[in-house]
């Protein structure tokens, strides 16, 4: 279904061949070309037409470099663009400075937060921490259960409270963590509809009583046009500190990455690339370009030029 | 709190916050470039991908043109729904058991609507058991059984890490020997690229027909709402593997459109016959393509 956008793009501009500079004229094929393949990639349609004036604007007068084809000149400005949206050369950071710091999980539902919650702890522990999970999801049937085999697994305590009321949970996980000297406290929470305004206002209320040192949305790689509403929602209410994209180890062209990171400007911090405990990768935008214009080659050959 | 009025309801929200009111936007407007790319964009922003829009929108033109229309967006509305097969589901089959079989890639909704169709079995008089087929995911067995517990079905489950064909195979036997009218079994949630996870699908498959040799009767794919364009590749691939009878798509309660279903049902020819609206057990709606298309493009009824 997706036609390698290398093949489209050199034949959009066949009629290129020796002529020096880009123009509006001979670049139309190519933009169109650019916005199909990143509507396909499931960037947000708004976002697609913000990203390809720019594009347009950079590309314009543009010298082509003797080395390069025009088609590639085009494209190096494109996936240039395309890791400034995703944060440049930004790295991955989490900010967790206070003794126990808390990071706090949000999301849709399914979208994979119990999962992301014990990578989390796995992730801390290895560096010699010492992690706390919390089972703050008292809704999903046996979320709670799915939590405490997760930590079983990874051999980090998971505190699960009276097992009914979230608010009751995290209050009494914060006594504990503090008792056990637990250097980090992961929430894990239920997974709701942002248009949910009972659910959304549990959530504010965990943030009022915690003070997360982070608050990480966990986005599914698969979600489509409707990620921007949520992801909005969520960090209207909350203020969120970043972004986990889960399932990434799918082929997914994962065009959220530049969707909600464009509508809300908060960064992506890791990506999920599998079911198990391990599956946990810091992000780092170059990676992600190619990924989603749905292209392979055409960058290496770019990065050696 | 029917289909359409709830989705409506989380419509309403979307399109005060988001859109504005549709519906009045079109009435009386002509067909002209504008309109066009209003409507296309209410289409991509639904999911329903950029193929199916300018196949749909092609159409839309050439009808237009023919029927003298009063509003685009009605006509829209219509070319859609002819669009869409409706093969709904079976709710008084002859086979007996009738199996049903439900997959999918991770977290779309499978475990909850297996619990809704048990409900919904149940309530037309069936005799439902449930067969715990994701050994793989952390108390995916446990969940199941819970929902069990909340329905009173009965759930055949063996130890985390088993082989999910055995569940089936026992679930099967136990059905035919206590005469239950349903069978459901659930599967864990899979990438359609893991080659490994789909070959045990197929096994599944190969396992039931053993017992059974025409089921499962039903084999549906659960497919999240809110999924974009990676879901006709799903569609796909599961078909490929193991052939689909349908297509159920859940959280239709949000702001998202589920488009992506009518793409699939497009192209690939797999009905959509489930709609889920809720985690609750009740929010199963049997489909219907005219308030599907309503809610898809915002239009009030
Ligand atoms: N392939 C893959 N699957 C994942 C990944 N992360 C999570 N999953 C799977 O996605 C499904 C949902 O994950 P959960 O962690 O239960 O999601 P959740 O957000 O906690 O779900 P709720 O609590 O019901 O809202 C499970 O089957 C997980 O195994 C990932 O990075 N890759
Ligand atoms: N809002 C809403 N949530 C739903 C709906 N259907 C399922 N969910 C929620 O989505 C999450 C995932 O549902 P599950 O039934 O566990 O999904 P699954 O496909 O079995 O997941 P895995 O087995 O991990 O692959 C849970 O939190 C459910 O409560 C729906 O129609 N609407
Ligand atoms: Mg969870
Ligand atoms: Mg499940």
């Amino acid at each position: 279904m997706f036609d390698s956008i290398q093949k489209k793009l050199s034949k959009a501009f066949k009629s290129l061949k020796g002529q020096g500079k880009l123009s509006e004229k001979n670049i139309k094929d190519a933009v169109k070309t650019v916005k199909m393949s990143l509507l396909e990639a499931d960037v947000n349609y708004k976002v697609v037409k913000e990203f390809v004036e720019k594009v347009k604007e950079k590309a314009l007068g543009k010298e082509v470099l003797e080395s390069l084809t025009p088609d590639q000149e085009f494209i190096r400005i494109v996936r240039d663009e395309l890791i400034e949206l995703m944060g440049g050369n930004e790295k991955p950071k989490l900010n967790i400075s206070r003794r126990p710091a808390y990071i706090m999980l949000v999301g849709l539902q399914g979208s994979g937060k119990t999962t992301h919650a014990a990578k989390l702890a796995k992730y801390f522990k290895k560096q010699g921490k010492a992690p706390l999970l919390v089972a703050a999801d008292t809704y999903r049937p046996a979320a709670i259960d799915q939590l405490v085999q997760l930590g079983k697994q990874i051999e980090v305590p998971v505190f699960t409270g009276d097992r009914k009321n979230a608010i009751n949970i995290v209050k009494e996980a914060m006594d504990h963590a503090e008792k056990l000297v637990h250097d980090i406290v992961i929430l894990d929470t239920a997974g709701r509809l942002h248009i949910d305004e009972n659910m959304m206002q549990e959530l504010e209320e965990i943030k009022k009583i915690t003070q997360p040192d982070e608050i990480l949305m966990v986005v599914d790689a698969m979600i489509g046009q409707d990620a921007v509403n949520s992801a909005k929602e969520f960090n209207n209410r909350l203020e969120l500190d970043g972004f986990i994209i889960s399932k990434l180890d799918g082929d997914a062209r994962g065009g959220v990455i530049i969707s909600i990171r464009q509508v809300t400007q908060k960064p992506i911090k890791f990506v999920g690339v599998g079911e198990k405990v391990d599956d946990l990768e810091l992000f780092y935008p170059e990676r992600y370009a190619s990924r989603i214009l749905g292209m392979g080659d055409v960058l290496s050959l770019i990065e050696k030029v | 709190m029917g289909f359409f009025n709830k989705i409506a309801e989380g419509l309403k929200k979307t399109r005060e916050k988001f859109f504005g009111n549709i519906k009045t936007l079109f009435s009386g407007r002509i067909l002209d470039e504008d309109v066009l790319e209003e409507l296309e964009e209410i289409m991509i922003l639904s999911d329903v991908g950029v193929e199916s829009t300018k196949d749909i929108l092609e159409k839309l033109k050439e009808r237009y043109k023919k029927e003298k229309s009063e509003d685009p967006l009605l006509l829209l509305r219509d070319i859609m729904v002819e669009h869409l097969d409706n093969k709904p589901l079976n709710l008084n089959p002859d086979k007996k058991p009738f199996v049903i079989l439900v997959v999918g890639v991770n977290g779309t909704g499978k475990t909850t609507t297996i619990a809704k169709l048990g409900k919904l079995y149940k309530e037309k008089g069936k005799d439902v058991v449930f067969a715990a087929g994701d050994t793989f995911r952390a108390a995916a067995i446990e969940q199941l059984k819970e929902w069990g517990k909340r329905l009173n079905i009965n759930v055949i489950a063996h130890s985390h890490g088993s082989d999910a064909a055995a569940v089936a195979y026992d679930a099967l036997n136990h059905a035919i020997s206590k005469n239950k009218d349903v069978v459901i079994i659930d599967t864990a949630g899979r990438l359609h690229t893991k080659s490994n996870l789909m070959e045990e699908l197929k096994k599944i498959k190969r396992v039931i027909q053993k017992v059974i040799p025409d089921a499962p009767h039903e084999i549906l794919l659960v497919l999240d709402g809110t999924t974009g364009q990676n879901g006709i590749i799903q569609a796909k691939v599961f078909k490929e593997a193991i052939d689909l009878s349908g297509i159920a798509i859940t959280k239709l309660d949000g702001t998202a459109k589920g488009g992506i279903a009518f793409a699939i049902n497009q192209e690939l020819k797999i009905p959509i016959k489930l709609i889920g609206v809720g985690e609750k057990a009740e929010d199963l709606q049997i489909f219907d393509p005219e308030m599907y298309c309503n809610a898809l493009l915002g239009i009030e009824e």
